[in-house]
Parts: C-alpha cells; sequence; structure tokens
C-alpha cells in the first residue's frame, strides 16, 4: 500500500482489531516470586555456593552422625596403640597398598628388620606386609610395616591369677591364641629395657648387648629360646597352663624327649605373661570392659597418646558446630536489639551507645579471653571462651542493624506507618528490621566459621584448653598433631583435623558469599 | 583547619578510648590475688617486701606457722603509683614471677624481643603488598578472562585456608620434606647475617600469604568498579590509549582505598601474629605475651596489652585519616 494514501483510506473500510472498544492488559502468566524466593533463585545460580552448602551440609552430617558409626570415644587412649596409622578393613582385605594401617619403613637396619621379621614369624601376622622387602644398595631394607601387628607383645605383663585362668578359658572356647610362650628369666638379656621386652623371644648372640641381634643357626633360622620343661618336671615358678598351646598337644620332641613350653611365671603379685596386645586387646574389650570396640581398627589412626582421631574428629566438629551456633545466635539477639535502638531512636542515645561499641571493640579479643582466663581459671573454658566471644562478637551485629536502620526509619512507608499510629516497637520490628534480615543472615554464616578459627587458634596456643573428660575440639587435635608432625610418617594426625578445618572454611566461605549475593544483588562484585 | 581540628578530635578520642581500656585492664588484673613466689631456700620476706616497694601491698605482719599477713593498697592508689613510675621513671616494673625474665626490667625484655617480630612483619609486607596488588590489578584488568579466574581461585583458598594450616603446611614441606629452611629460627640477635635471615624466611612466608590475598581481593575490586565509571570512558573519548587512561585515572582512584590501608599494615607490623610466631619459634613479641599469660605476670601482660590496644587503635586512626589527605573530595569532619 502507498504510504502517501494513508490519509484517503475510506472510513468503511477500516475496522477494529478487538471486537471490544477498550483493550486490558494481559493477566501475568509468571508467578509473582517474594523476596526471599527471588534470593533463593539467585543463590542456587552461584555453583560454588551451592557445592559450599553441600560440602557444610556433609560436615554437620559426619559431625552429627560419625559418634553413632564408632564404638571409640574421645576420652578412649590407648597408649600401646599410639601412632598407629589409618587402617580400613576394607582396604586390608583388598590388599590395596593404602589405608591398610601401615606405614612405608625405609632405610631400616638389619637387626631392627630382623626383629619385625621374628614377629611376624612367631605369631602368623603380617607385620611385614605381603613379606615384601626390597633391600637398597646400603644393604638396608624396605618394607611396609603393619602398625597394628607390628606392636607385638609389648612389654612382659603381670596378671592376676584371676585373669590368667580366664584368659586360658577365653582361648578354650575361642581358639584364638592370647598367650605365649615366655622366656625364662635367667636366659633373657641381661641390659635392663632387653629384659621385660616380650618381643625378644629368640636366642641372642650377645645377651649382654645394647642392641639384640638374634642367633641365626646354619640355615639362617631364628631360633627360639622359649623356657621349656619335660613332662611330669616339678617347678615353684611355673604356673600352669591348661589351653591352646602353639607347639600343639603333644609338645616339642627332642632327643626323643617330649618338652612344653611354660606360658607363665609366677612373680610377686600375679602371673608373669606374654600376651599378643592385639589378641589380648581383643580379649579386654569385649570379655572385660564390654565398651564396644571388637578390634582395633581406627579409621583416621591414632595420636601420639593414642586416641582414636576419628571419634575426637567427629566429637570436637559437634562441640565446635554447637558452640558456634549458640554464640552466634546470642550475638545475634543482643546486637539486633542494640543496634534497632541505637539506629531508630539516633542522637544523644545513640552516640553514647556508639561511643561505648568504639571502647568495646577496641579491646583486642586476646586480653579479652586473657583477663577472663585469669579470673576464671577454675571454671570450664568453654564458659570462658563463651563469655570472651560474645563480648567482642555482637558489637559487628549491632553495626550492621543500625546501618539499616539508619536507612530505612527516615523513609515514607515508616512516616506512613507512624501516622497510622504504630508504636515503636512495631515500627522497629515489623516495618524496618526485615529490611536487615538478609545482611545478618549473611554475617552470621561468616561469623560461623571465624569462631572456630579463633578456637583453633586459642587451643593451638595454648590459651584455652578445651580437651578435658569427653570434650575435645579440633584445634586442640591440630596442636596435638603439630608435636609430632616431624616424625616420620606421622602426618596423617594432622592431615584429618587440617583437612576439616580447611573444608569447613572454605565451604563456608563459598556459601556466605552466594548468600551475601543472593541477599544483596548490588553488592555483588565489591567484595570479591 | 577542619582536617587539623579532626584529627586533633580523633587523637583526643583515641586517648580516652585508650585510657578507659588501660584503666579497666588495670582494675581487672589488681582484683586478682597477688602471686607470690616463694623461690626454695629464699626469706619471704624478701619477697614481701619487693611487692611492698612496688606498691602492691603494705602492713606486712609475719602470722604463726609461716603464714604472712599483708593489706593490699587500695587499687587506685596502686594505680597513681604505677602511673608515676612509668611517667618519672619509664619503670614499667619487673618480672615478678617464676619464668625466663625472672626479676628482669620489663621494658628492657620487651624492647629486646621487638626486633625479630617487626622484621618478619615487614618483610613479608615488603613481599606480600606488590605481589598483591598486582594480582589484583591483573585480575581487575582481564576481567572475567582465565587469569581472572585463576586468581580468584588462589584468592579463595588463601582467604579460606586458615593461617595455621597454611603455615603448618610450608613448614612440613619446605622445612622439613625438602630441607631448604631451617624449622625454627635461629636464636641469634644477629639479625641481619644471611642464617638468621634465612631462617625467618618460612614466617615470613606463611605471614605474607594472607596479605597477598587480602590486597589482591580489595584491588580486584576496586579497580574494576572504578574502570566501569563513565570518567573512564571520557578519557579514553579524549584520546588516551587504554594504558595512559588506566595509568593516570584508574589506578590513582583505586589506590585512595588501597594506600591507607598499606599505612595501616605497617603500623601494625608491631603487633605481628601469635600462631606464627610460635609455631616458627619466633623470639618475638607474642612469646612474651604467652609468656606472661602461662606465669600470670600481671605487670607484663598491663604492658603489653597496652602496646597491642595502642597499636590497634594508632593503625585504625592513621588509615582515617590518610584517607583525608590522599583524597581531597573526602572532607573529613566536614559538616
Amino acid at each position: 500500500m502507498d504510504m502517501k494514501n494513508i490519509n484517503n483510506i475510506p472510513l468503511e473500510k477500516l475496522r477494529l482489531a478487538n471486537r471490544s472498544d477498550t483493550s486490558h492488559d494481559k493477566k501475568l502468566e509468571t508467578k509473582p516470586l517474594t523476596y526471599m524466593q527471588d534470593a533463593f533463585r539467585r543463590f542456587c545460580k552461584n555453583k560454588g555456593a551451592v557445592v559450599g552448602g553441600i560440602v557444610i551440609s556433609f560436615l554437620v552430617l559426619f559431625a552429627l552422625l560419625a559418634p553413632l558409626f564408632t564404638p571409640f570415644q574421645p576420652i578412649y587412649n590407648d597408649q600401646t596403640y599410639a601412632f598407629a596409622a589409618p587402617k580400613n578393613k576394607i582396604f586390608y582385605n583388598l590388599g590395596i597398598d593404602f589405608w591398610d594401617g601401615c606405614r612405608e619403613k625405609e632405610g631400616v637396619g638389619y637387626v631392627a628388620y630382623l626383629k619385625d621379621l621374628a614377629l611376624g614369624l612367631e605369631t602368623g601376622r603380617e607385620v611385614i606386609k605381603d613379606g615384601e622387602v626390597e633391600i637398597d644398595e646400603n644393604g638396608n631394607y624396605n618394607y611396609r610395616y603393619d602398625t597394628y601387628y607390628g606392636v607385638g607383645f609389648g612389654k612382659y605383663k603381670i596378671i592376676s591369677k584371676e585373669e590368667y585362668e580366664a584368659i586360658q578359658a577365653y582361648q578354650n572356647e575361642t581358639g584364638r591364641q592370647v598367650l605365649y610362650p615366655i622366656v625364662k628369666y635367667s636366659d633373657r638379656p641381661t641390659q635392663e629395657k632387653n629384659k621385660y621386652d616380650a618381643n625378644i623371644y629368640y636366642v641372642t648372640e650377645n645377651p649382654k648387648a645394647q642392641t639384640i641381634r638374634p642367633k641365626l643357626d646354619k640355615d639362617g633360622n631364628i631360633q627360639v629360646n622359649y623356657w621349656k620343661y619335660e613332662e611330669g618336671e616339678k617347678s615353684g615358678l611355673r604356673a600352669d597352663y591348661n589351653s591352646l598351646r602353639i607347639e600343639g598337644e603333644d609338645g616339642v620332641q627332642e632327643n626323643g624327649k617330649t618338652y612344653y613350653y611354660a606360658y607363665g611365671r609366677k612373680v610377686d603379685g600375679g602371673i608373669e605373661v606374654r600376651t599378643e596386645y592385639y589378641e589380648y586387646y581383643i580379649y579386654q574389650h569385649t570379655q572385660v570392659k564390654k565398651d564396644g570396640i571388637t578390634e582395633p581398627v581406627f579409621w583416621f589412626g591414632t595420636t601420639s597418646t593414642g586416641k582414636d582421631i576419628f571419634a575426637c574428629l567427629s566429637y570436637g566438629a559437634r562441640f565446635s558446630f554447637v558452640f558456634a551456633i549458640i554464640v552466634a545466635v546470642v550475638n545475634l539477639v543482643v546486637g539486633v536489639i542494640w543496634g534497632s535502638i541505637s539506629g531508630y531512636y539516633g542522637g544523644k542515645i545513640d552516640l553514647a551507645m556508639e561511643r561505648f561499641c568504639e571502647i568495646l571493640g577496641s579491646v583486642p579479643t586476646m586480653i579479652v579471653i586473657t583477663l577472663l582466663k585469669y579470673h576464671m581459671g577454675t571454671t570450664s573454658q568453654v564458659i570462658v571462651l563463651l563469655i570472651a566471644f560474645f563480648a567482642t562478637g555482637w558489637i559487628g551485629m549491632a553495626g550492621r542493624t543500625r546501618m539499616q536502620f539508619y536507612r530505612f526509619k527516615n523513609q515514607e512507608y515508616v512516616l506512613t506507618a507512624r501516622t497510622l499510629g504504630a508504636r515503636d516497637r512495631r515500627i522497629m520490628f515489623k516495618h524496618i528490621f526485615p529490611n536487615a534480615i538478609g545482611t545478618l543472615v549473611t554475617s552470621c554464616a561468616l561469623v560461623i566459621p571465624s569462631m572456630i578459627y579463633s578456637e583453633t587458634s586459642l587451643s593451638y596456643l595454648g590459651i584455652i584448653n578445651l580437651e578435658s573428660g569427653n570434650t575435645t575440639s579440633v584445634g586442640t587435635l591440630i596442636a596435638a598433631g603439630q608435636q609430632s608432625l616431624m616424625k616420620d610418617g606421622s602426618a596423617y594426625i594432622t592431615f584429618f583435623p587440617c583437612a576439616f578445618l580447611v573444608l569447613l572454611m572454605l565451604s563456608f566461605n563459598l556459601f556466605g558469599n552466594g548468600l551475601r549475593d543472593a541477599f544483596n544483588p548490588s553488592l555483588r562484585g565489591t567484595e570479591g | 583547619m577542619y582536617m587539623f581540628k579532626y584529627i586533633l578530635k580523633r587523637l583526643g578520642l583515641m586517648l580516652f578510648t585508650f585510657s578507659i581500656i588501660f584503666v579497666m585492664c588495670f582494675v581487672l588484673i589488681k582484683l586478682l590475688p597477688i602471686p607470690v613466689n616463694v623461690m626454695p631456700g629464699q626469706d619471704p620476706l624478701i619477697v614481701y617486701k619487693t611487692l611492698e616497694g612496688r606498691g602492691w601491698i603494705m602492713n606486712i605482719v609475719e602470722g604463726e606457722n609461716g603464714v604472712w599477713h599483708y593489706d593490699r593498697v587500695p587499687i587506685f592508689k596502686q594505680l597513681g603509683i604505677y602511673l608515676i613510675r612509668i611517667f618519672r621513671d619509664g619503670d614499667f616494673g619487673i618480672a615478678t614471677t617464676y619464668g625466663e625474665y625472672m626479676n628482669q626490667n620489663l621494658w628492657d625484655v620487651f624492647v629486646s624481643h621487638l626486633p625479630p617480630t617487626i622484621l618478619i612483619n615487614i618483610y613479608s609486607s615488603l613481599i606480600g603488598v606488590p605481589i598483591g596488588i598486582g594480582l589484583g590489578i591483573l585480575a581487575a584488568l582481564k576481567k572475567n578472562k582465565w587469569q581472572d579466574q585463576l586468581i580468584n581461585v588462589v584468592i579463595i583458598l588463601l582467604i579460606s585456608i586458615p593461617g595455621i594450616v597454611l603455615s603448618l603446611l610450608l613448614q612440613y614441606f619446605i622445612c622439613f620434606k625438602l630441607r631448604w629452611f631451617p624449622l625454627t629460627m635461629e636464636t641469634s640477635n644477629d639479625y641481619f647475617s644471611w642464617p638468621v635471615f634465612k631462617s625467618m624466611l618460612p614466617a615470613v612466608f606463611a605471614l605474607c600469604l594472607g596479605s597477598i590475598a587480602g590486597y589482591a581481593r580489595y584491588t580486584r575490586a576496586e579497580l574494576s568498579e572504578v574502570l566501569t565509571s563513565e570518567f573512564m570512558l571520557l578519557a579514553r573519548t579524549k584520546g588516551l590509549t587504554k594504558k595512559q587512561a588506566i595509568m593516570r585515572h584508574a589506578m590513582r582512584n583505586s589506590m585512595v582505598v588501597i594506600f591507607p590501608s598499606i599505612l595501616g599494615e605497617f603500623i601494625s607490623v608491631l603487633s605481628g601474629s601469635l600462631v606464627i610466631e610460635k609455631m616458627f619459634a619466633i623470639n618475638g613479641v607474642g612469646g612474651l605475651y604467652l609468656n606472661a599469660i602461662t606465669f600470670q605476670d600481671y605487670d607484663f601482660f598491663m604492658l603489653l596489652s597496652a602496646f597491642y590496644t595502642l597499636v590497634g587503635l594508632t593503625a585504625g586512626i592513621v588509615i582515617d585519616i590518610s584517607y583525608g589527605i590522599i583524597d581531597p573530595r573526602i572532607r573529613m569532619g566536614a559538616r
């Protein structure tokens, strides 16, 4: 159609587009979003934050559920199994050289190697994993050493007559060898430290030497040095034994005579025995203590004092979370009330309250804690820490709330509310405060990790010691781990608590940043 | 003129805050029981007389069975004595409790422990600030490219991984496994000799990682905000090259926020980090503070907490004032 003739269109050719002469706006087909829904949608777009949230929930689940899966508790410790490497039954049974309770021993001398070898030979355990040994150019030995079986017999143990009987009964019932033949007192090496070392059951080359070198026979085998007696031979020192024997029921045949090995020596206060610690441990925990522990298997290994890291970490994590949440909530409540009053009323009240906050805020946290510790040295350290974090923690919350109040209190809708007769309290908490929720939630999310971090540092510095009874904390674990960090193959003690702390801080930071962006889209990017 | 007035006002407020904290600490400390540590074989009277001489107690009477009775000097009188000694004689007291520093002059001990703390912090600032700002600039200029994303990941990691874990990792790998550095700092007063300097380095690295992350994040945020502002467009339109525009306009404007915090950092080099000093066995002020806590040395605690509070307050005030000096647009204290 020619544009020039647009005015000359005859009227009757024009027709209304719609039948009705009024046109309506279309109804919105999308659903309206509330502020929270919108924030949630923005939060979900931030992948890092979502991952952070998932990791946090895993860590919380770990803290809540892990204590249910392990019979160990932070109060448990067993010095004999100190420095036991992390062990998982599945990995061990599959024969994978990882997480199997073993650690690499490198550059081991001949004598020390023989000691491990002899231990394995007597008990039939793989003290040296799979018996695989590499000899390097210096003539030293490298092998994977099992930290559980490697404990061996420890020292000669003196037990009561009743326990001696009970262990024999247990042996008969289960067929597990707990007691092993002992070496006659006069046949043992003479050095004090070797005399009671129950791992030396073999004939030695020089019983007077500091280091004990086994005397090998002409085939290169270790010769046993057990206390043996002929059938029917009487001895006032030997304790009677009617249970499993490693030599078999018929005894050992030698020069046409039958010998038996002795399993206990009567001494002052009971009977001296050699118990394989692994079996003895099982016996102790299943028969005597009955504390649910069936076997020494430490998933995350043990510390230098023989505490189970898995249990300590999960109980410590639980404590940290509960503690941080309590402090955060208290800080939030006090900070919000303080900040609302200060921000809403303004003027002289505000000035005084601000000055107070400023002075309290400039006291270094360390000094607050030290003063509290001086004054409350005898009360629980948890309470000291709680008060200290509270004393300086709420100021930040108060400041944030105050800022929001300053922003909103002069807006028209507040004036409207006041004109309609709303009281101060209603205006403060119904009309202004909801604006601050986003910022406050975010700062809560960021305060929790910083609190856990401060607690860690304080425990590390030794200012606060939360390790008492059945409570422990991640910081205590790290501090304990650092002391044994430089010991070969003990890095795992520090690794697990550190990994927990890093994961926690990382995920909380990502999560908190995501929350902040979601609640305040205008702030995005200004703080990284 | 208002600038001068503002500074005066801030200084006055700072002194006010400081004295309140100081008096509060003093009172709280003096409310505690007085630790009387009589060495074996020492006459208790000497110890009590020393305490009397320090102005803590009076009216010493020996009771039965070696129990000594004394009255405490009123706390505010003690405060008076304490302040007079500080201002007249520069005497902060002597270490009264068991420990390494028994009976030594506190101020001398304190001053002799300052150099290591200050040195490692200065080194770490010298390394950390340029690297941090450099990374931040790079990230801002290459915004949303792979360089930016890489730097962002590094920043997030460095900020999130606690300093205690980072320093443990550093100590484990570069000191223990690789054996490049000694595990802890050498105990020597010759701070500028090579072995001592070398033994300080792990602690310096551990300290500077945090400030690298902080400055990189800060610079990136500031610079990328300035880069999107309209005057940058104007600068380009009037014919400046991109480089010129960034150097002359963007950098200067972003430094307005960053420079004060560098100043603040150089003030707080005095205080240092307790954790890192402990981990690398730096013979600095942090160790003294921990010592004062363990041995309940109250005079020492007073001196050190006054020091820490003063450093914190000064850093804050310097940051605030330097804003006004650097950027004429910010008119401090103007109504």
